[in-house]
């Protein structure tokens, strides 16, 4: 079995516990997976098992030889996660079931190839990409509150030290949370409940772990 | 996309939440949790604001008790919120009712709804 899949953000809302508390949650899709490729020790040299997500006709022939074993028209998303526990096959589905109420999972967004990671900000300034002061807002300042201001000294060194925090691309990279509650799991549809928030857009493609980091009681 | 998560937050409504209106007064029996027992407290006043829909969906009552205002807010879907009464349907031209805190006595009265 595995102990990750891949699934879709579908948007944010509120459930109710049994205590009557409102509960901030995350709906993430995460199936069905399929079992696209087993990778082997004698093989590949390590063990893994790719798995596709969002099933998809418009298909490349390659990729159509590669899913041939799979029983739907194609998917859209491969990727790989750790082997764990019981050996699988390939075209087997697996569903949101491997997750259970109350455990704690790790969600990434970014992970899966082609797909987009956190919410892209274009070129940002450094008071949005560093949280830089900018300068005063009164006091006969003109063009220069949302300036930077010094990035170094004069002759000595005479450059600007690497590393130096500037303006550029903000947003769109991998980021993972870990450690969310699972509030709920709907099997049937697939479907779990986080709380909190993940980072990304509304579908976006994520990958869900048991939580790594998950202290044992 | 839109169905799954419009799907949950139905299953998160309550069925026999009576129709309530901003000027309405209303008793608000709530569930209250005190150590390990659990009691009925009834929160008794005029509907002054009812905020959002779905399970977010929620509404503040103001009442004046020895001369302090005191406005709870509620989530009307909330399994701590057990009973809604509706004791009264007040006659009122807005949706926002905050003018009722700047008003004491007799200019703080709202008219009764006739049907």
């Amino acid at each position: 079995m595995v102990d990750a899949l891949m699934g879709r953000k579908i948007g944010m809302t509120q459930v109710f516990s049994e205590a009557g508390e409102a509960i901030p949650v995350t709906v993430l899709e995460v199936g069905p997976n399929y079992v696209a490729q087993i990778k082997t020790q004698e093989r590949d040299g390590y063990e893994a098992i790719q798995l596709g997500f969002s099933e998809s006709k418009k298909l490349s022939r390659p990729e159509r030889g590669h899913l041939k074993n799979v029983p739907v028209a194609g998917l859209r998303h491969l990727h790989e996660v750790p082997a764990t526990g019981e050996p699988v096959e390939i075209g087997q589905q697996l569903g949101a079931d491997i997750f259970a109420k109350g455990e704690k999972v790790d969600v990434t967004i970014g992970a899966v190839k082609g797909t987009a990671g956190t919410k892209g900000k274009g070129f940002a300034g450094t008071v949005k990409r560093h949280g830089f002061a900018g300068g005063p807002k009164t006091h006969g300042q003109s063009d220069r509150h949302r300036a930077p201001g010094s990035i170094g000294a004069s002759s000595t060194p005479g450059r600007v030290f690497k590393g130096m925090r500037m303006a550029g691309h903000l947003g769109n990279v991998r980021a993972t949370v870990l450690n969310l509650d699972v509030v709920d799991v709907l099997p049937e549809r697939n479907v779990i409940l986080v709380k909190g928030g993940v980072p990304g857009a509304k579908g976006g493609i994520v990958v869900v772990r048991k939580a790594v980091k998950a202290r044992k009681k | 996309m839109g169905m799954i998560l419009e799907s949950i937050r139905q299953q998160q409504l309550k069925e026999d939440v009576p129709d309530i209106f901003p000027g309405d007064t209303v008793r608000v029996h709530v569930r209250v949790v005190e150590g390990n027992r659990e009691r009925i407290q009834v929160f008794e006043g005029t509907v002054i604001k009812i905020t959002k829909s779905g399970p977010d969906r929620n509404f503040t009552v103001r009442r004046v008790t020895h001369n302090v205002g005191v406005e709870r807010t509620f989530l009307i879907n909330s399994p701590r919120v057990e009973k809604i009464d509706v004791v009264r349907r007040g006659d009122v031209r807005r949706a926002r009712l905050f003018y009722l805190r700047d008003r004491v006595g007799k200019s703080a009265r709202i008219k009764e709804k006739r049907v």
